[in-house]
């Protein structure tokens, strides 16, 4: 049997690169988004709608420029990582090590410290020991790809999950999606993300929802089935005429992307998460 | 063509004439005082109004912004500092009305009863852009906390706020503009 060799990595690496990614997310929308902002801005009808939507391109080009967080909710600190099983973290923690670069990245970066340590506000002097939320794919080979997201809670607050039973089907899993849009409204900071995740069990589709939140905005499915169901859910989102802020117009939702998994064959669990036009995201390869 | 905003001065509270005379729809530009406000901040001088105990400032004809904003960079007056969801602190609107609150700035929406709270004391509800935290700092001319400094981000602010945009969602003539824009814009199926 062939030997894989393991390859060696110093948490301080890992520490290294969340602290440049919060800064750097925070300052930067990812080009897909302000790509989508800009074309929402010539498409809306609104002109209430439209106003908005240059405004908006105008505050990530400002914040980019001066280096300025987008927005100042800079949310909850999101970490994906898919890790190279051949990989040997050394010199610590791994969880230790992606805290304490949310930590460094807020305090230099001049984020808000935007987590409480106890979600029941019952302990007053709440510590905030886990400022992140951290969610780890084992791959093969022997790279760490890291996705930082700082997630806003505007949208957050508005998203949901519904355990559907399989009769439901492809229209149940379309009039929930329109639902939770149409009860967010204004509240999730429109033209939202609409990130769709379905199967698996309760929290699978809750991770899924998040990830296709997450995924760039001019990558569709690659099955062509679930590429016409996110078109057609995107349409269906953008008729309810909510608009940029709730303002009224064309322009709800920039997305609709949709991920799936397997499920039990009694079952549909399906989640939407939804996203503000500021998601932010970003990536790097250790 | 967008609406051209009106303008409203609010360096010592706000007339209810000034009040009267928006409608739901209108863009405003608000230069003055407000304070901000957001969960910890609404929660604590509710608490206070009700026990009968002294809040930091006076509230009687003020703009309530809900914001927490970030920290300033050196050199900056204030952080990004947009506006925050509005419903999340709804339940205690009514108390800060009758402490003489006469308008809040926020973002979202804002349905039946939390709607009713503005209506029955004939306040008004401005919406900020949500997600426009860099520019609507360069609108705040200077930033003081007046209370509750423990609580950081979430602190009573005095701001000095100039030419700050915003849009009149709830109006003292009873309509909501987040529910027309919809009724206006949808499409059927």
């Amino acid at each position: 049997m062939e030997v894989q060799p393991i390859r060696e990595i110093d948490v301080s690496v890992l520490r290294d690169a969340v602290a440049r990614l919060i800064v750097e997310a925070n300052y930067n929308i990812p080009d897909d988004v302000l790509q989508a902002l800009r074309d929402a801005a010539v498409r809306e009808e609104s002109p209430l709608g439209r106003q908005t939507l240059e405004q908006l391109v105008r505050n990530y080009e400002i914040a980019a420029a001066e280096r300025l967080p987008v927005c100042q909710d800079s949310g909850v600190a999101v970490v994906m990582l898919e890790m190279g099983q051949d990989v040997h973290w050394t010199g610590g923690s791994v969880q230790e090590a992606v805290f304490e670069g949310v930590r460094e990245g807020t305090r230099s970066g001049y984020l808000r410290w935007s987590v409480t340590g106890d979600p029941t506000r019952m302990l007053r002097t709440a510590g905030t020991e886990a400022p992140a939320v951290i969610h780890i794919d084992l791959v093969t080979g022997d790279a760490v790809r890291l996705t930082l997201a700082s997630k806003g809670f505007g949208a957050e607050n508005m998203s949901a999950l519904r355990m559907f039973v399989p009769a439901d089907g492809v229209a149940g899993i379309s009039d929930f999606v329109v639902e939770t849009v149409d009860r967010a409204g204004a509240n999730a900071c429109p033209p939202i993300i609409v990130g769709v995740g379905v199967g698996g069990t309760f929290e699978t589709a809750a991770l899924l929802a998040k990830k296709a939140v997450l995924r760039p905005l001019n990558v569709r499915h690659p099955r062509a089935d679930l590429c016409r169901l996110e078109g057609d859910l995107l349409e269906r989102v953008n008729d309810l005429g909510i608009g940029p802020q709730g303002f009224g117009g064309r322009v709800t939702a920039l997305a609709v992307n949709v991920e799936v998994y397997p499920t039990h064959i009694a079952g549909l669990p399906v989640a939407v998460n939804l996203g503000c036009h500021s998601t932010r995201r970003m990536s790097a390869t250790i | 063509m967008p609406p051209t905003p009106t303008h409203i001065n609010c360096n010592n509270g706000v007339t209810d004439a000034d009040l009267d005379s928006l409608h739901a729809g209108d863009a405003v530009e608000l230069t003055g005082r407000v304070f901000s406000f957001r969960d910890a901040t609404a929660l604590r001088l509710t608490r206070a109004l009700e026990a009968g105990a002294p809040i930091p400032v006076s509230l009687d004809r003020q703009i309530l912004y809900a914001v927490g904003p970030s920290p300033p960079k050196p050199g900056q007056i204030i952080g990004s500092a947009g506006p925050t969801t509005t419903a999340r602190m709804a339940r205690f609107l009514p108390t800060l009305f009758a402490a003489g609150v006469r308008a809040v700035i926020g973002k979202g929406e804002l349905r039946g009863d939390e709607m009713t709270a503005f209506t029955t004391h004939g306040a008004v509800y401005l919406a900020a852009i949500g997600g426009l935290g860099a520019l609507l700092a360069k609108q705040i001319a200077s930033a003081e906390v007046a209370g509750y400094g423990d609580l950081g981000p979430e602190a009573l602010y005095s701001l000095e706020i100039h030419a700050f945009p915003a849009v009149v969602i709830i109006d003292t003539h009873g309509s909501n503009f987040h529910e027309q824009a919809r009724v206006d814009w949808r499409r059927a199926r």
